[in-house]
């Protein structure tokens, strides 16, 4: 836990970082469990049967439990871009600003409105328009995952901007590109889509309970099924987006790949770890020491991954710090060394640039400001003194891809085991197998957290992909102050948690026969 | 011809409005305010929470638009401003997370704490969010203590543009006496409107009546020190800038504001007075339930006007205390105009997104909120 020394950027990362992954507890829950709960209503309204609305409303008050967290931490997430990291929210606000502004307008207005009538709206609206207030809420969910991962994606892929050195900073210069960029695209539909697969599992997990307490017996079945089919077809469509999510990765961010794989010399057909511990006696990015011991791999399979070409060279961290090797672009990639210094130049040619024009030189103005320009790919490596700064953190983002992977690879064989038993079997008799659903869900969690470890550890240290580095991003307040509000935040959250978790239990236990709160109270059918 | 001065003060208007419709529904912090001292049963207070329940995601959907659209259109005040007054914005941040699970957990059986716990929480949320709010506006009057320089992003050691010159962070401007009587003209108001909300929802005669009278004790404090901070700001230095961009101090610039947009000045009047008819009437006759429609608008406007009044016809709208040129203004603060050109098009949908609101307000707002009700909704 190297960053938790009392440095200012290693607080401000520790705060963004636990905010965020506890967002991600709660938001993936949203996102799947809103669309089986709409599923369940909409068979509802299209057979007339009151076991899918009871069903329904079960998993609703679950989602409502759940939601109110989320919110909360959102709010902390989206003021801490101001609060802990300033410098880049003047330096890429122009762009960064928009999608989050056009989340609140176009999603969150729509979730709280939304919500309030599937909540309070069973008996003031017609099952139609309820219907259609459940699927909005999921709407207004999704698509307030959408623009926050653009945001996300546009830190990962900075396309669409100009830089201007009048206002320092980066202005929007194309919006579809921002939106429509490769990675965002992707993003969207792989986060999303593993938000699915944990309602999937948090469904069968919960139905799984129910199964073995012998409660709720056509209800548990009823859910178990949605949930494994659900479960199933997001599962294999994680699957893919993760396949273009590995290619966008060895395109557009090498060392995240490279550190995802411990991969530090590169060559062509390179094999994809399966499985496997990083050697402790691997010091330094430069000693030649093997990374990767007692490995299970797939030969050649990172290199298809990656460039869908089995023989494809893959660079290793060795290679992005030394240069030399051709790019995807057919480019030949330049040294840190050179980088660095074409960091440099772009610094110092906007510090000159703004000399010049405060002087009213605009002939010495011109030159720099074409300096800068054909120096500014690189403006972030100018503030990064060593070719070390440029490794993620190796050991954690090489664990959890293997974490993510496995897990997302048993999530898939169990939703199929399960749909199969649940639809063709009597799924009760096996009760080893509802166990393991049971026992998932927290797994489910994790993988996604996993997910976000990857993604955000493994393009460390960039705040902006090569254009600002997080020591340049943030805020000027002292560390102790952030490490004071890192440890309120974190009880906090922590307490809200427990609290969240037992009042989740409780409901949980009361099972879908209570008449009560919050989905009205009329003629909830029972079932015994 | 769509001017980048003309998208720059279109967004500073929607910064505005959002301002003023924020301060309306603050009532939900207000009524928060009062869950220990307005109801005098477990079903009363019950009512309230039902009434509130049922509205604070459209305050807290406002808030965080608000924080949006700021990054968006103004990122320069969002960095210098939350970057730097860091206290102040991490107090706000707190007392809203305490407020978002307090609706849902405080009745559920297995919530830790108790219910108790949990009504605090509302409490210090209704306390604390509108009072700083209140301040955080005042400092667009008052100023702050920072200073921008956007050469340091060249300084590779030391490259944060804004930076604040005093170690409290923002705590400085609660004590600063016009912040804070703006903040408990905020506070005030707050649990004005929220009484008038109870008069209005509440289908209980006696947490009616208790509104009522409780409606005298926080109307007057209310336009007691809403009067003493505007007439204080009207009376006091303001910071202009010219066409140049150079902020000098100048006398009276408020009130100058306000004269020399009359259209500004005379809807601030206009929306005062709405205030004032909405809490007189109420107050006056017995049986008038519909206070709140008067005043709520009237806090939208007069709020709207006076953050237009803090940034239109050449006013910092964010003053530095520290360097005047370092003062925010909206040619200075705002995002590019490509940028507000998007953001313009994605604003021509809030009609659409007012009119949903409408609709659901409208489905859910039928008849008065009772005991029976409050047992029945969504937040036990």
């Amino acid at each position: 836990m190297e960053f938790l020394t009392a440095s200012l950027v290693g607080w401000s990362r520790a705060q963004f970082a636990m905010t965020a992954m506890y967002h991600w507890v709660f938001v993936p829950l949203t996102l799947g469990l809103g669309v089986i709960m709409a599923i369940m209503e909409t068979l509802y309204v299209r057979t007339g049967k009151e076991e899918w609305k009871t069903a329904a409303k079960f998993w609703m008050r679950l989602f409502g439990i759940n939601f109110a967290f989320g919110v909360a931490t959102g709010l902390v997430l989206e003021f801490q871009f101001g609060t802990n990291w300033s410098n880049y929210s003047w330096f890429v606000g122009d762009i960064f600003g928009a999608p989050l502004a056009i989340e609140a307008i176009l999603a969150f207005f729509m979730e709280a409105t939304f919500i309030s009538l599937m909540f309070f709206g069973w008996k003031k609206l017609k099952p139609g328009a309820h219907l259609a207030s459940t699927w909005l809420t999921v709407l207004g969910a999704t698509i307030s995952a959408l623009w926050i991962l653009v945001a996300n994606a546009w830190m990962q892929l900075p396309v669409g901007m100009e830089f201007n050195p009048d206002t320092v900073r980066n202005e929007m210069d194309d919006f579809w590109s921002i939106l429509l960029s490769p990675v965002a695209i992707n993003k969207f539909s792989h986060t999303v889509l593993s938000g699915w697969v944990l309602g999937g599992l948090f469904v069968t997990g919960i139905s799984g309970w129910f199964m073995l307490r012998r409660r709720h017996a056509d209800f548990a079945l009823r859910s178990m099924r949605v949930g494994t089919v659900f479960g199933l077809v997001a599962s294999l469509l994680v699957l893919s987006t993760g396949h273009m999510s590995a290619y966008n990765v060895a395109h557009y961010q090498p060392m995240k790949l490279a550190a995802m794989e411990a991969h530090y010399e590169g060559y062509e057909g390179v094999e994809l770890v399966g499985v496997g511990l990083l050697n402790p006696d691997k010091q330094s990015w430069d000693d030649g020491v093997q990374p990767v011991v007692g490995r299970i791999a797939f030969p050649k399979m990172l290199s298809f991954l990656g460039f869908s070409d089995f023989n494809a060279f893959v660079p290793g961290i060795r290679d992005i710090i030394e240069g030399g090797y051709v790019q995807p672009d057919g480019s030949v990639a330049l040294s840190f060394e050179e980088k660095h210094e074409r960091g440099k130049l772009a610094i110092q040619a906007l510090a000159d640039y703004r000399r010049a024009m405060a002087n009213g030189d605009t002939e010495a103005a011109a030159v720099y400001k074409e300096q800068l320009r054909q120096n500014y790919a690189y403006f972030g490596y100018g503030y990064i003194d060593a070719p070390e700064g440029l490794i993620p953190p190796v050991g954690l983002t090489f664990y959890s891809f293997r974490g993510m992977v496995i897990l997302g690879g048993w999530f898939l064989l169990l939703f199929a085991v399960l749909g199969f038993m649940a639809w063709r079997r009597d799924i009760t008799r096996c009760r080893w197998m509802l166990w393991a659903a049971l026992i998932t869900i927290p797994f489910g969690y994790l993988a996604g957290e996993f997910g976000w470890v990857v993604a955000e550890v493994g393009r460390q240290p960039w705040a902006i992909q090569d254009i600002l580095p997080v020591q340049a991003a943030i805020s000027s307040i002292s560390a102790e102050s952030v490490k004071l509000t890192f440890f309120i935040f974190l009880v906090l959250f922590t307490v809200l948690f427990v609290a969240e978790l037992r009042i989740m239990v409780r409901q949980i236990k009361k099972g879908p026969e209570v008449q009560d709160d919050a989905c009205g109270t009329d003629n909830v059918k029972t079932e015994k | 011809m769509i001017t980048y001065t003309f998208l720059q003060h279109y967004w500073w208007f929607l910064i505005s409005l959002l301002g003023g419709v924020l301060s309306f529904l603050l009532f939900v912090q207000g009524g928060q305010s009062m869950l220990f001292s307005l109801p005098r049963s477990e079903g009363q207070k019950n009512i309230m929470v039902s009434i509130l329940g049922r509205k604070w995601e459209y305050t807290f959907t406002t808030l965080v638009t608000f924080g949006g659209a700021l990054f968006a259109s103004f990122p320069l005040f969002y960095s210098t401003s939350f970057g730097g007054a860091y206290w102040l914005w991490m107090l706000i941040l707190l007392s809203f997370v305490l407020q978002a699970v307090s609706y849902e957990f405080r009745r559920r059986p297995g919530n830790v704490f108790g219910t108790k716990t949990y009504d605090v929480f509302l409490f210090i949320n209704g306390l604390l969010g509108t009072l700083l709010v209140g301040v955080v506006v005042g400092t667009f009057f008052s100023g702050a203590d920072f200073t921008v320089a956007r050469n340091n992003i060249t300084d590779i050691g030391s490259p944060v543009i804004s930076r604040w010159n005093n170690g409290w962070h923002g705590l400085e401007a609660v004590v600063q006496p016009r912040n804070l009587v703006l903040g408990i003209a905020v506070f005030f108001l707050a649990r004005t409107l929220a009484l008038l909300l109870f008069i209005n929802r509440s289908g209980d005669d006696e947490l009616t009546t208790r509104s009522r009278r409780m409606l005298w004790y926080n109307a007057v404090p209310f336009v007691v020190f809403f009067v003493a901070f505007v007439v204080w700001t009207f009376l006091a230095e303001g910071y202009a800038v010219d066409d140049a961009g150079h902020v000098y101090i100048q006398k009276y610039k408020y009130f100058t504001n306000m004269v020399e947009m009359p259209a500004v000045g005379v809807c601030f009047l206009l929306g005062v007075l709405a205030v004032l008819y909405g809490i007189v009437r109420t107050l006056a006759c017995g049986n008038v339930r519909n206070g709140i429609w008067f005043s709520g608008t009237g806090t939208v406007v007069t709020v709207t006007c006076l953050l237009l009044a803090a940034g239109y016809n050449g006013t910092a709208f964010y003053p530095s205390t520290a360097d005047l040129q370092s003062s925010l203004t909206i040619g200075n603060a705002s995002s590019s105009m490509f940028t507000l050109q998007v953001m313009s098009v994605v604003s021509l949908l809030i009609p659409f997104v007012l009119a949903y609101i409408f609709y659901a307000w409208r489905s859910l707002e039928r008849g008065h909120t009772t005991a029976e009700d409050a047992e029945n909704d969504g937040h036990p």
